[in-house]
């Protein structure tokens, strides 16, 4: 039931092309408006692209968390997932799942090419891809609580932002110090395991909260 | 003494009760804590000594902890009144939850400015990213995430109940997300955190300060109540009791019948 799920999803996902690149385009222009804003010099460039790319990331995410549940809530299949016999928090995973790997996991490839646009000294490149691998099924995760929640409302999309950033920030500031010490020839293996802690809590926590968050907002 | 809490748990559950229980505690809390402000502060503003580096400047310490303080303690109320609500459907609690929620923003945003007030003659600077004052201003959000949502939902239950998820997901939150500004910051910048320690306080400057901190409690009871009491006198405006209490009230006020 779960794995024909995944399939149905995946299946849908890449029908609709457009959904999947959206993302990644954003992506990739977020990162290179810094340029143009603050300098073109690449040493300054290499000191702040970490962060860029980092924040592009959250943001690129925050844009396709959108895509979550609304095509399900808005044909009436979500509330037909929610009966299903299998508890409601594997159905979220899924969903996490496909989320990840749709608009997740290219992030992850796509990045070291913007660090290589925006001048990433050479240590930086790995802990930034296994950064990214590791932080973006966060996102994805406590992503899902928010995209729960205002599923059924007119105007969440300006929402859930309010209500998600605040969680991203421990991601946000270990994935780009991790990017930090990598540079600077540091041990960066302390900042991946702090992420993957982080990773397990909210992989436990999340599709708890966000099964419970949509039953609220399909209780109407 | 069990039966007496439980006994006390579901009286405080029905509307009604909780609003006459309430008249009569609003009125202790607000005396106590008139007490313990007026004392905490004229001596900790007119007696306490003035501390030998800082001077005068550190006598906004009297408002600006306890006002951080509560903050975060009403953050962890709130979430508790929601997970009561979820858990047990104790109607009460949601309401306790919501008034909770603006008052604890205005807490921390009094924290962020009588520690920027007190920042400016101290280091020099209005603001550093220095690891409390960051996970301050995160806690922050936090409340404006939860005011955004009831604002956001119409329908009430659903609002109370989204706004119980978000509160309790942030809680869980609010020690990772400190933790991790602690070690951001401390990998980037360790010499400001000596800054914000707190000195070993002299009993003569602590023991108002304690004052203060109490009072503010006492206060925060006092409009907590105050704040549920209008939400309950709103919500239950058709019911007999409220229809009495009001016309009784008017009665009193006017001196004439309705």
């Amino acid at each position: 039931m779960l794995m024909a799920l995944l399939k149905r999803d995946l299946l849908l996902a890449f029908r609709s092309r457009g959904d999947l690149l959206n993302p990644l385009m954003f992506f990739m222009m977020v990162a290179s408006l810094f340029p143009l804003a603050v300098s073109p010099d690449p040493q300054l460039l290499g000191l702040i692209a970490a962060g860029v790319i980092w924040v592009g990331a959250l943001l690129a995410t925050l844009l396709s968390l959108d895509l979550m549940f609304k095509s399900d809530y808005e044909d009436g299949s979500l509330e037909q997932m929610l009966l299903m016999p299998q508890p409601a928090m594997l159905m979220v995973l899924v969903k996490v799942l496909v989320h990840w790997l749709v608009a997740g996991l290219p992030l992850a490839f796509i990045a070291p090419l913007l660090g290589l646009m925006l001048g990433l000294p050479n240590g930086g490149f790995m802990p930034l891809v296994l950064s990214l691998l590791l932080a973006t099924p966060i996102l994805s995760l406590l992503g899902a609580i928010g995209a729960g929640l205002t599923v059924g409302l007119r105007k969440g999309g300006m929402l859930m932002p309010l209500l998600i950033l605040p969680l991203y920030i421990p991601v946000l500031i270990f994935a780009s110090s991790s990017v930090q010490a990598g540079v600077q020839g540091n041990d960066y293996l302390g900042h991946m395991a702090f992420l993957g802690a982080y990773l397990a809590l909210t992989l436990v926590v999340a599709p708890v909260a966000a099964a419970a968050a949509l039953r609220i907002s399909l209780a109407r | 003494m069990w039966t007496r809490l439980k006994r006390l748990y579901h009286k405080m559950g029905s509307p009604k009760w909780f609003y006459e229980i309430t008249t009569r505690w609003s009125k202790w809390f607000m005396a106590v804590g008139s007490i313990l402000m007026l004392t905490g502060v004229v001596w900790g503003l007119a007696f306490a000594p003035a501390d030998y580096l800082q001077g005068n400047s550190f006598r906004i310490i009297y408002i600006h902890v306890p006002a951080s303080l509560l903050s975060q303690s009403a953050y962890i109320i709130m979430a508790v009144a929601g997970l009561v609500g979820l858990v047990w459907k104790m109607k009460m609690s949601f309401v306790v939850g919501k008034v909770i929620a603006p008052i604890g923003a205005s807490l921390a945003i009094l924290s962020l400015l009588t520690g920027a007030i007190w920042g400016k003659p101290t280091w020099g600077t209005w603001w550093v990213w220095d690891a409390r004052l960051t996970s301050m201003l995160i806690l922050l959000f936090l409340y404006f995430g939860v005011i955004a949502i009831y604002n956001a939902i119409e329908n009430d239950e659903m609002a109370n109940k989204a706004a119980a998820v978000l509160s309790i997901v942030g809680s869980i939150n609010i020690p990772v997300i400190k933790y991790s500004v602690e070690w951001w910051n401390t990998l980037h910048q360790p010499a400001t955190i000596t800054l914000t320690k707190k000195p070993t306080m002299a009993p003569e400057m602590f023991i108002p300060l304690m004052l203060t901190i109490l009072g503010f409690y006492c206060w925060f009871a006092v409009w907590v109540f105050a704040r549920t009491r209008n939400e309950i006198l709103f919500k239950e405006r058709k019911t007999n009791w409220v229809k009495k209490l009001l016309l009784s009230e008017h009665k009193k006020t006017t001196g004439a019948q309705l």
